[in-house]
């Protein structure tokens, strides 16, 4: 019996499964270049809130690609262009009228290899909410430790939170950037490959977290790895060669896919 | 047989190589240890605490050479103030800000142009410039500036150096969290370039403050027994004192206060070298990049 196992029926949905749930995210009519190289392709998608959605397909499909467009962090990447809308609850994040920095507040992101910063745990913790403007000791303390809580890493690092990160083994690193992550309290969590260089024993931590974020947060997570997408997410795309080929419920994806592709892919045939 | 008589040319042409090679880094010891072990032969008798905390007297040949280290301290510290703003800004902006296209590679270009022009050629240009056009007369100020461009591209290029061995993922994280890019730069980015774009910086300076050429027009005095009150007083400094005591006496005694002067510059520039590495040795170890 894997950790996993044993607290899948401790926690409870917040919604029915039945429930459908509100959309979060809508993306409409994306593509995306790189130089006159194009890597997305029409994609169309509407993401649920409190959801985990899992995006998968072989490495160069375009799924980190996508995730980055959801915080518009390609932006900093010279020579990227898309066209297409990605509406964040109704509103577009692309429209000349939203700020980056508050839309990166909102949709947070985890990366595929841990990248604490050279600093103490705490200062780690602490830095979005102070670049967002928090000064108060108190108030960023208050900050620090319910995110470390909410990431399961308070109990192993409450003592020593003056620390440097670089110290943490690598899984108690990337949890340090998830609640680093959910520090400036955002709405949606962007995970990319968040335990694919992992052990194991650390990957089922990871997969439990995500289990209980969705109750708070909505969830996209890109993975390789099939059985965790099919552990963690309520819902999976299949990604092919820029274009999303198949969309929807976990269960029926990993089931009865209805298309031939999606079936090779996760019956792990190729990819 | 045929495999063994081949692995054994092998062998022995690795180890050609390897002595080979150890002894051209024997060779520079040597001669790195001859410099030194000249100075120290030949100068060590000079150096007394009147030949570090006197007024050079006979021009040199007698007293000490307090004015030209407080002068070349002076000199040090101008092109510090100048060059480490000056230049950190401009690799900032280049690896931070700029997008590559041929306005960069222009500024690259000018770059590695100004490395390359001899220093004699910065003394005169800061002649023209500052002592002249701008009127501040040979003076630390003039002196410092000079300097300060001479060891601008120096900084700028280690200090791009460190900049670019900074993580991508560290912008990242910071980007992600809602961070500007001036925050990014200023919280993340600088914090953990800085050891490596500030020992760049003082081998840069240690190498200005043996620099004779451009202070010979712009901030040196062959003899001026009263310390700069301002930076636009003229100074006495330990190269040119240097350069003066070697070709301009013919008096035997000289030579051991040329030595002396030789030591004190020496160790002056290699205390900063030193001071330079440790002091990166300490952040690595804090940060542990």
């Amino acid at each position: 019996m894997s950790p996993t196992d044993r607290l899948r029926p401790a926690v409870s949905s917040p919604l029915p499964r039945s429930a459908a749930p509100r959309t979060k995210i809508e993306v409409q009519g994306l593509d995306f270049f790189y130089g006159d190289k194009q890597v997305l392709f029409d994609l169309h998608m509407a993401i649920p809130e409190h959801r985990v959605t899992a995006l998968i397909g072989p490495s160069g499909c375009g799924k980190s690609t996508f995730l980055r467009t959801l915080n518009r962090m390609n932006e900093i990447i010279e020579g990227a262009r898309m066209r297409g809308r990605v509406l964040l609850d109704g509103q577009d994040i692309y429209d000349r009228s939203v700020d980056v920095v508050e839309l990166r507040r909102r949709v947070g992101m985890v990366f595929q290899r841990s990248n604490p910063f050279p600093k103490s745990i705490f200062d780690n913790v602490a830095y979005g909410p102070r670049v967002h403007g928090e000064r108060d000791r108190t108030r960023l303390a208050e900050i620090v430790e319910r995110s470390l809580r909410r990431a399961a890493l308070w109990d192993e690092v409450a003592e020593r939170l003056d620390d440097s990160a670089m110290n943490l083994s690598g899984g108690q690193q990337q949890r340090l950037c998830i609640a680093r992550a959910l520090a400036t309290d955002p709405e949606v969590l962007l995970m990319d490959e968040p335990a694919s260089a992992l052990d194991p024993k650390a990957t089922a931590a990871i997969e439990d977290l995500i289990y209980e974020l969705k109750e708070n947060y909505t969830i996209v997570i890109v993975t390789h790895n099939m059985q965790q997408a099919a552990r963690v997410s309520d819902r999976t795309a299949f990604f092919y060669e820029g274009r999303l080929v198949e969309y929807g419920e976990t269960e029926q994806v990993f089931t009865r896919p209805r298309n031939r592709r999606t079936e090779d892919y996760v019956t792990g045939r190729f990819g | 047989m045929n495999g063994g008589m081949r692995r054994g040319a092998r062998r022995a042409a690795e180890r050609i190589a390897i002595w080979g090679l150890r002894g051209l880094v024997y060779l520079l010891l040597g001669a790195a240890a001859y410099v030194l072990g000249d100075l120290i032969w030949h100068g060590a008798g000079a150096l007394s605490w009147e030949f570090l905390t006197a007024e050079p007297v006979d021009g040199g040949v007698r007293g000490g050479i307090f004015p030209a280290i407080v002068g070349t301290l002076w000199l040090v510290l101008g092109t510090a103030a100048v060059a480490l703003p000056v230049g950190m800004a401009a690799a900032v902006y280049l690896s931070e800000y700029a997008r590559e296209g041929r306005l960069t590679s222009w500024i690259r270009v000018a770059i590695v142009t100004l490395a390359g022009v001899p220093s004699v050629v910065f003394g005169l240009f800061g002649l023209g410039l500052f002592v002249i056009f701008f009127g501040f007369g040979a003076s630390v100020l003039a002196g410092s500036l000079t300097l300060a461009l001479l060891i601008l591209p120096v900084i700028i290029v280690a200090s791009e150096e460190a900049l670019r061995a900074v993580p991508q993922s560290l912008r990242e994280g910071s980007l992600a969290l809602g961070a500007t890019p001036w925050q990014t730069i200023w919280y993340n980015v600088l914090p953990c370039a800085l050891p490596g774009m500030l020992t760049g910086s003082i081998l840069g300076i240690a190498r200005a403050a043996g620099e004779t050429a451009p202070i010979l027009f712009t901030a040196a005095a062959f003899y001026l027994p009263e310390l700069p009150g301002s930076v636009f007083d003229q100074v006495m400094a330990l190269p040119y004192h240097l350069y003066i005591l070697a070709t301009q006496h013919p008096d035997p005694a000289a030579r051991p206060m040329q030595y002396g002067t030789a030591l004190v510059l020496v160790g002056l520039v290699l205390g900063l070298n030193a001071f330079a590495i440790l002091w990166r040795n300490r952040f690595r170890r804090r940060y542990r990049l």
